[in-house]
């Protein structure tokens, strides 16, 4: 179910050029579309530029996946290695690598992101996703460290020591492999965590920068004239509740079906 | 004998726990021939599976394989053999068969998988000379229709299954030692007798030299030709199994004795030997086994035992040696005598 709606937002977004009605930058007439309530020519109305805001959501809905998605790659990819690397270390260099991941868990992100965008005045698309992942590892690496730290004293592991294999092919190859379920579920409610904080950073204005569309922007050109023109930040709003909605049932119902592989092997 | 294939020479591996040192393994020495079984056992805490893992070097911190220890391999002495040249020796010249079937096994991957990585780390042939070799070790060790049961993962196979495919593993790269640390301890006695069947059967045709360890003195006897007998951390007394089974010197080996279950007893009360292993912090001094043992006098306080001789192959840690009237003098050990009192 979750993964069915999952997947009609993905391809929407994914198809956008083909299926939105209109292009969403395009002002499609000042003077008589401003800011017009839906209707069937324009089912999610029109914003105070005249703009389609059905076409907005469509491409703005892509630019917030992609963003969410790689920079939760990014931030996973972070987060494995150094967790895994966290946990299978031993005496101080397990100690640094630890409390060095308590520090950085106390940075406040939002603030962090605040002042490290501020650097640009249009900080690159690039360098927003890669800001993105690289402040959101900490948590994964904390979960990742906890399950090698147990997985290590496990029998099989001194099996693999006891057959001559070298220590990142342990950690790699017998152990990691052992802690995916834990990080696809986290991973996926980390997709949805992001939307969320790319939406509030451009919603800030210091997330993708207008006349861009993304959801979290579109959001905040509604909010002065909510009680007249609501559709404007509804629409875009509604994507993000819903897009992060299927992303948590997503995560919870694999946290399902994956955890009984691992405590049936037990 | 010829030049033995193993020699474990004053080994003592220390675990630095806190304020304490545990002295698991302290001082421990013997030998192992080409093509020879040589039993070790002793119950929990002796320091017999730490002898083990001291020989493959798999030891973990805080414990430490201490200065002058020497395990001479193939001319080589483990305890200084460099990490590579180390992990080139696991699995590869040396191999390890585990006591839990359930938990060695990595639930994850298929069990073929997993005797074939043994192949892929150490570097020899492709993946899928690795999987047929696989097949064939797991053909070997008596599984039916091996070449299914080898997709299949871990928790689909019975406990004696998985540990034929722990064998399967150990055999892989034809080593010339295998270490079996309580390899029929989890599972059930007609499953136990096929794995250790299975074991000398194996070992007579591939002339592989086995290292059994056990607190069972019956696996001893069906699959030994040696015997170790380990407590607190030392060698109390080493035998050939027949000589050691006709006549055990040291007073634990003969608790030991006492304790296996006769078959046409009768139902009395199995013996046991009163009292527990001490802590490995705190070894008694002079004798280790005094404080249990019903012929303790003051020598055995005072002065540590050495390992006498009492015949061709036979040595025992115990000062009944040199005073063997003393043997018709039982009292109740100390522990027994604290007990009373309380």
């Amino acid at each position: 179910m979750a993964a069915g709606v999952l997947t009609i937002i993905v391809v929407a977004c994914l198809l956008a050029p083909l299926i939105a009605p209109h292009d969403p930058n395009h002002q499609l007439d000042i003077i008589r579309l401003q800011s017009r309530p839906p209707s069937a020519d324009h089912p999610f109305g029109t914003d105070l530029f005249s703009r389609d805001v059905l076409s907005r959501v469509l491409y703005g809905g892509r630019l917030s996946l992609g963003v969410a998605l790689l920079s939760t790659l990014v931030s996973v990819t972070l987060g494995t290695v150094y967790g895994a690397v966290a946990g299978y270390a031993t005496g101080l260099k397990a100690v640094l690598l630890s409390r060095a991941l308590d520090a950085l868990l106390s940075v406040p992100r939002v603030l962090l992101l605040i002042a490290i965008l501020a650097v640009w005045t249009t900080p690159p698309l690039r360098v927003f996703v890669i800001v993105l992942g690289a402040t959101g590892w900490y948590a994964l690496a904390r979960l990742v460290r906890g399950q090698v730290l147990a997985l290590r004293e496990r029998d099989f592991v001194v099996s693999a020591r006891a057959l001559g294999a070298s220590h990142s092919r342990i950690l790699f190859r017998h152990i990691l492999p052992n802690v995916v379920t834990p990080i696809v579920v986290a991973a996926t409610l980390g997709i949805g965590q992001v939307i969320v904080l790319e939406a509030g950073l451009s919603f800030l204005g210091i997330g993708v920068r207008l006349p861009g569309a993304s959801w979290g922007n579109m959001i905040q050109t509604g909010p002065y004239e909510f009680a007249a023109y609501w559709w404007i930040s509804l629409f875009p709003a509604l994507a993000i509740v819903l897009t992060v909605l299927v992303f948590n049932v997503l995560g919870d119902a694999l946290l399902r079906v994956l955890q009984p592989r691992q405590t049936g092997t037990e | 004998m010829n030049e033995p294939l193993l020699s474990v020479e004053n080994l003592r591996t220390y675990f630095y726990t806190g304020s304490a040192i545990a002295r698991s393994v302290d001082g421990v020495s013997f030998s192992i021939g080409q093509g020879e079984t040589l039993g070790i056992v002793g119950e929990s805490g002796c320091g017999k599976s730490v002898t083990a893992l001291s020989i493959l070097r798999l030891i973990q911190q805080p414990g430490r394989i201490e200065a002058g220890s020497r395990i001479m391999f193939e001319g080589k002495d483990l305890v200084t053999l460099d990490d590579s040249a180390m992990r080139h020796v696991r699995g590869n010249r040396i191999s390890m068969i585990f006591q839990e079937p359930m938990s060695a096994l990595n639930p994850v991957f298929t069990v073929g998988d997993q005797v074939a990585e043994v192949a892929r780390v150490h570097g020899t042939g492709s993946r899928r000379d690795a999987w047929a070799r696989a097949v064939e070790m797991l053909t070997l060790t008596g599984i039916p229709a091996p070449g299914d049961r080898a997709r299949q993962y871990p928790h689909q196979l019975s406990g004696g299954m998985r540990q034929r495919v722990l064998i399967a593993m150990a055999l892989m790269m034809n080593p010339a030692l295998i270490i079996a640390d309580e390899p029929t301890t989890a599972l059930d006695v007609t499953i136990q007798a096929q794995i250790l069947d299975l074991l000398t059967d194996l070992q007579t045709r591939l002339g592989t030299s086995i290292l059994m360890i056990t607190h069972d003195l019956g696996v001893i006897a069906e699959t030994a030709s040696r015997v170790v007998v380990m407590y607190g951390g030392e060698v109390v007394e080493e035998a050939e199994v027949k000589q050691l089974f006709a006549d055990a010197h040291h007073p634990y080996t003969e608790g030991l004795m006492n304790a296996m279950p006769q078959i046409g007893a009768g139902r009395e009360r199995l013996n046991v030997i009163p009292g527990t292993v001490p802590p490995p912090t705190a070894w008694p001094s002079g004798c280790r086994f005094r404080d249990r043992c019903s012929f303790a006098w003051e020598m055995c306080e005072k002065e540590h035992p050495p390992l006498y001789q009492i015949s061709a192959g036979h040595t025992s840690r115990c000062h009944l040696a040199v005073e063997p009237e003393r043997r018709a003098d039982p009292h109740l050990p100390l522990v027994e005598q604290v007990g009373a009192t309380l």
